[in-house]
């Protein structure tokens, strides 16, 4: 005999129900995550440092934790301002998930952490996927990737609640053409907006930090258009369970096949 | 590749549904992919056929549901395809108030197994 089930289920409803959780959780100890999402190389760790730092000399209490298929290197260069970071190592898989990540802040997280920084494996395809329950997605590019790399990346540029361009100070050497890039982002994530950084030169430094403790204290958070679905395809039905699996399927349907 | 850990979601989730309900084997399972859902179909067919290995779903075929993108501008209510890469200021009126009105699905949409227990008549096939 064979039946015919319709089981309309998000393919990601278990991680985005630990996503879901996850952020929960953190917003009732007053710790917004920042998801940092770009291609490998773009700077995301030399800006994170800055922004690290700048938050301990405006006393402000933040953690990162930062991803990477191996080498505790971005650590070690992460922890040189001076606040709570840990490494997280995916042995070889390209993105992480709201689970995991949910794993590696027990017991490590401290208490009064206001911001808390992921910086994603770098990959601007997988961990595009992948909610992690952050309050705020922010996607890098640096002047060196070209100006159509939100065009060849839709889904990562489309999701993003803030957009960061990286490496300002060689932008002339490169040829990059600001205005084309930020055509190109609003083509795919209307309205978002997007900020000039160079790490060497000081531009746009605190713009992170000062977004991110924003929207922390509530400040209204872009709403990418690709989010903003007539229906939910990730949240339809009852939540499942974080922590086991499928626990509560008694309303799936049957129907003749 | 992220394809093997949504192929995996898949199975885990098909699996967690077909076991409590008595099913011996999945025979096949329908997903939805939409044209901005960040899935390549190929990639998920190759990933769900190893991701099955071992498992109720050991064979079953995935029937892939490719869901064309959708947008609806919020000012002058025109429907456009975002084609790819996505266009999604409204071509008409330069509109930002837009609505996608599908191409995000990743939803398994259906399951068929085989099960061993008598069920009630509707569910049944001949």
């Amino acid at each position: 005999m064979c039946r015919v089930v319709d089981l309309q289920q998000a393919v990601l409803a278990k991680n985005d129900a630990c996503a879901h959780t996850l952020r929960e959780d953190l917003a009732a100890r007053g710790t917004a995550l920042v998801n940092l999402l770009s291609s490998p190389g773009s700077g995301k760790t030399a800006l994170l440092e800055r922004e690290l730092t700048l938050a301990r000399e405006r006393g402000i209490p933040v953690a990162a934790l930062t991803a990477d298929l191996a080498t505790e290197n971005d650590a070690v260069r992460l922890a040189r301002s001076d606040v709570p970071v840990k490494q997280i190592l995916t042995d070889g898989l390209c993105h992480l998930e709201a689970e995991m990540l949910g794993g590696h802040l027990k017991d490590w997280l401290p208490a009064d952490t206001r911001l808390l920084f992921i910086e994603n494996v770098g990959n601007l395809v997988c961990p595009a996927s992948y909610d992690l329950g952050e309050t705020l997605r922010v996607v890098l590019a640096s002047v060196t990737e070209g100006e159509d790399k939100p065009l060849k990346y839709p889904t990562a540029f489309g999701l993003a609640h803030l957009v960061v361009v990286t490496k300002t100070d060689i932008a002339e050497a490169v040829s990059f053409d600001g205005e084309e890039f930020r055509a190109n982002v609003e083509r795919v994530n209307p309205g978002v907006e997007v900020h000039l950084t160079s790490v060497r030169q000081g531009v746009g430094e605190g713009v992170l930090l000062d977004r991110a403790l924003a929207a922390r204290d509530g400040a209204p958070v872009h709403i990418p258009v690709m989010t903003r679905t007539s229906h939910h395809v990730h949240d339809d039905g009852e939540p499942q369970p974080c922590d086991e699996h499928s626990a509560d399927l008694g309303t799936v349907a049957s129907s003749r096949s | 590749m992220h394809e093997m850990s949504i192929a995996l979601a898949v199975v885990d989730q098909v699996d967690g549904a077909a076991r409590p309900a008595g099913a011996t084997a999945v025979r096949s399972v329908r997903l939805q992919v939409g044209e901005l859902a960040g899935v390549v179909p190929d990639a998920l067919t190759f990933s769900f056929q190893l991701a099955c290995a071992g498992t109720a779903l050991e064979g079953a075929d995935l029937d892939i549901e490719p869901v064309p993108a959708r947008a609806r501008c919020g000012a002058c209510a025109r429907i456009w395809p975002p084609g790819m890469p996505p266009r999604l200021t409204c071509p008409g009126c330069d509109g930002t108030d837009t609505e996608l009105l599908s191409g995000r699905e990743l939803q398994i949409v259906r399951v068929c197994w085989h099960d061993t227990a008598p069920h009630p008549p509707i569910s049944q096939e001949r």
